[in-house]
């Protein structure tokens, strides 16, 4: 039972955005297109890097394990031909370095960055990223709760208030 | 004092008559279960979009709690002509040819209302909404009703409408996208039928509170049709395409003799829609729509789910062109649409409506609403395909649905 409209290559990616672990199968279903189509098109997306990988969204406050998080603003000296590129770059090899962005405003690139303990964070911003060549100033902010993450709610939701049966 | 030396006086004809609602059995069945997974819902599983909901917070922060116009705020009244006008085509006076309701329930007995004497018959294609045949009875008319059949996509034919009009004939009620079948009407159909009301010289109420949820083609409104604006009161609202049912708050729009008419009785009996609803009605035309295309989005995508799964259950179901609902034929399992249900949730724990809460046609289906969330649904089909199978003479075709989980893709 399909519907003549044949989805855009979009919905795939929504379906997939919103649960990576939908089946081809159900996909196929729920846009109307074959099982074969939609494992071409998931393919073609992976061949080319427009799906980069599959991740498990984990609340590891729940799990009981600490991790700390720090957003930090970076200001940074351009240099000439590479600009921010060539810092930015020296920041997100590190393994400690959760983001990266180069962001308007008052500083220049906004990195988050990820560790065990506040201290072992806090040592990585000033031995390591405040002393790179090229930045001029960082200002750090601490996460101290998450209630919103990538769509995510990380506080419990509200119940269906609905009644059972509705005309 | 003792019952017996107080009898007030017989209640109303009208009210003593009035049948009363046949999913209220399934609601206390339902309401007593722990794990009931509920496809017997006629509204949205989504909230309110948060802008809409804040504008609401805000007005009341503000201090927004007079009375309004009869008529609505006219800033509302002003975005529904243009949000007509846009979609539709529609030309409607903001000024005295749009009225803000209490929903398209208020709209549809005041329309009754304003347009019935006593006796006057009402053609009503079935099986529909609820409310339709009462709302034409505490008018003080009588519902005719016309019985749609699955074999035509739950469309209603002229030849049909025919047989059924009398001299008494003096208005038909059209409620398409379609509340319990999910049946749309297409211009030409709707074109024959606004010839066959011109012909008789009949009013046309149409609820298009669906109109939005329209999945294949267009949603076309009557009113937009060749001869039928003069005779058409569009009844519409915003409780399923901005998820607002709570906020009880539609609209009706109709030239100015019909809509005056309906004026006087809403001024009379509501005076005027809750104002933070109407505030919060505000925001949804004015910000609403990309909620609304997301909501549509996921709606088609339940809807293949829903169907496909039915028909895989052996349930035979036409595809719904609009609504949240499929409306599947339950015949091979030997049941009434009556039993079906109530075993289905005794045995299951699915509660769905059946068919004959909605009137003539209804019997041999059930009413399934496909506004709830993928994993209920997908646990809802597994469950109804296991009771078909049981409860069918002949084995269901295909198997069992899978699950919606089943395997992450390959790497």
């Amino acid at each position: 039972m399909s519907t003549p409209d044949t989805a855009s290559p979009d919905e795939i990616l929504t379906i997939l955005a919103r649960d990576a672990r939908t089946s081809a199968d159900t996909i196929a279903t729920l846009t109307g297109r074959s099982v074969a189509e939609v494992r071409a098109a998931i393919a073609d997306y992976e061949r080319r890097g427009i799906i980069k990988h599959y991740k498990t969204i984990i609340d590891w406050e729940k799990a009981g394990i600490e991790k700390v998080f720090a957003f930090i603003d970076v200001k940074v000296l351009p240099a000439r031909e590479v600009g921010f590129d060539a810092v930015a770059e020296r920041i997100y090899r590190y393994p400690e370095v959760h983001s990266v962005w180069l962001v308007s405003g008052g500083s220049d690139l906004r990195v988050v960055v990820e560790g065990e303990h506040m201290r072992e964070v806090g040592r990585f911003i000033a031995e390591k990223l405040s002393t790179l060549e090229g930045v001029t100033a960082t200002d750090t902010h601490f996460l101290l709760r998450r209630y919103k993450e990538d769509q995510d709610l990380f506080v419990d939701e509200e119940e269906d208030q609905r009644l059972v049966v509705t005309p | 004092m003792s019952n017996e030396a107080n009898h007030p006086p017989a209640l109303s004809r009208i009210a003593r008559d009035l049948p009363p609602s046949g999913i209220r059995k399934f609601f206390d069945i339902a309401a007593q279960m722990q794990d009931v997974i509920s496809l017997s819902v006629g509204e949205p599983d989504f909230a309110t979009p948060w802008a809409v909901r804040e504008a609401a917070i805000y007005s009341l922060e503000r201090g927004q709690t007079a009375y309004t116009s009869n008529y609505g705020i006219l800033e509302l009244r002003k975005l529904i002509a243009k949000h007509l006008e846009a979609l539709y085509g529609l030309q409607y006076r903001v000024d005295d040819e749009i009225l803000v309701t209490v929903g398209v329930s208020e709209g549809m007995d005041l329309a009754m209302r304003a347009i019935l004497d006593p006796g006057d018959e009402v053609l009503v294609p079935e099986p529909c909404y609820v409310s339709y045949k009462p709302c034409v009875s505490l008018a003080g008319g009588v519902p005719v009703g016309v019985e749609t059949r699955m074999e035509d996509e739950f469309r209603v034919s002229v030849a049909q409408l025919e047989a059924a009009t009398t001299s008494r004939t003096k208005a038909i009620i059209l409620g398409f996208p379609s509340n319990p079948t999910g049946a749309t009407m297409p211009r030409e159909a709707l074109l024959e039928i606004v010839e066959f009301a011109c012909r008789h010289n009949l009013y046309i109420i149409s609820d298009e509170i669906y109109d939005r949820l329209t999945y294949d083609g267009v949603h076309t409104s009557v009113a937009s049709l060749p001869g039928a604006w003069e005779r058409t009161i569009l009844l519409n609202g915003f409780s399923k395409a901005y998820a607002m049912t709570g906020w009880r708050v539609g609209y009706a729009c109709a030239p100015v003799p019909i809509l005056t008419a309906m004026y006087k009785i809403h001024a009379y009996t509501i005076m005027c829609v809750p104002t933070t609803s109407q505030k919060a009605a505000i925001e949804a035309l004015r910000s609403g729509e990309p909620a609304v295309r997301d909501m549509i989005g996921q709606y088609n995508q339940r809807r293949r789910l829903i169907v496909d799964g039915l028909n895989a259950a052996g349930l035979d179901c036409h595809l719904p062109h609009g609504a949240f609902y499929a409306f599947p034929s339950i015949r091979r399992t030997g049941l009434t649409s009556e039993e079906f249900a109530t075993r289905l949730i005794m045995e299951e724990h699915v509660a769905v409506v059946p068919g004959t809460a909605f009137g003539m046609g209804g019997e041999g289906h059930i009413r399934i609403s496909y506004a709830t969330s993928l994993e209920k649904i997908e646990e809802a089909l597994r469950r109804i395909h296991r009771f078909v199978e049981r409860v069918s003479p002949a084995p269901a075709l295909r198997p069992p649905v899978p699950a919606l989980r089943e395997k992450v893709h390959a790497r």
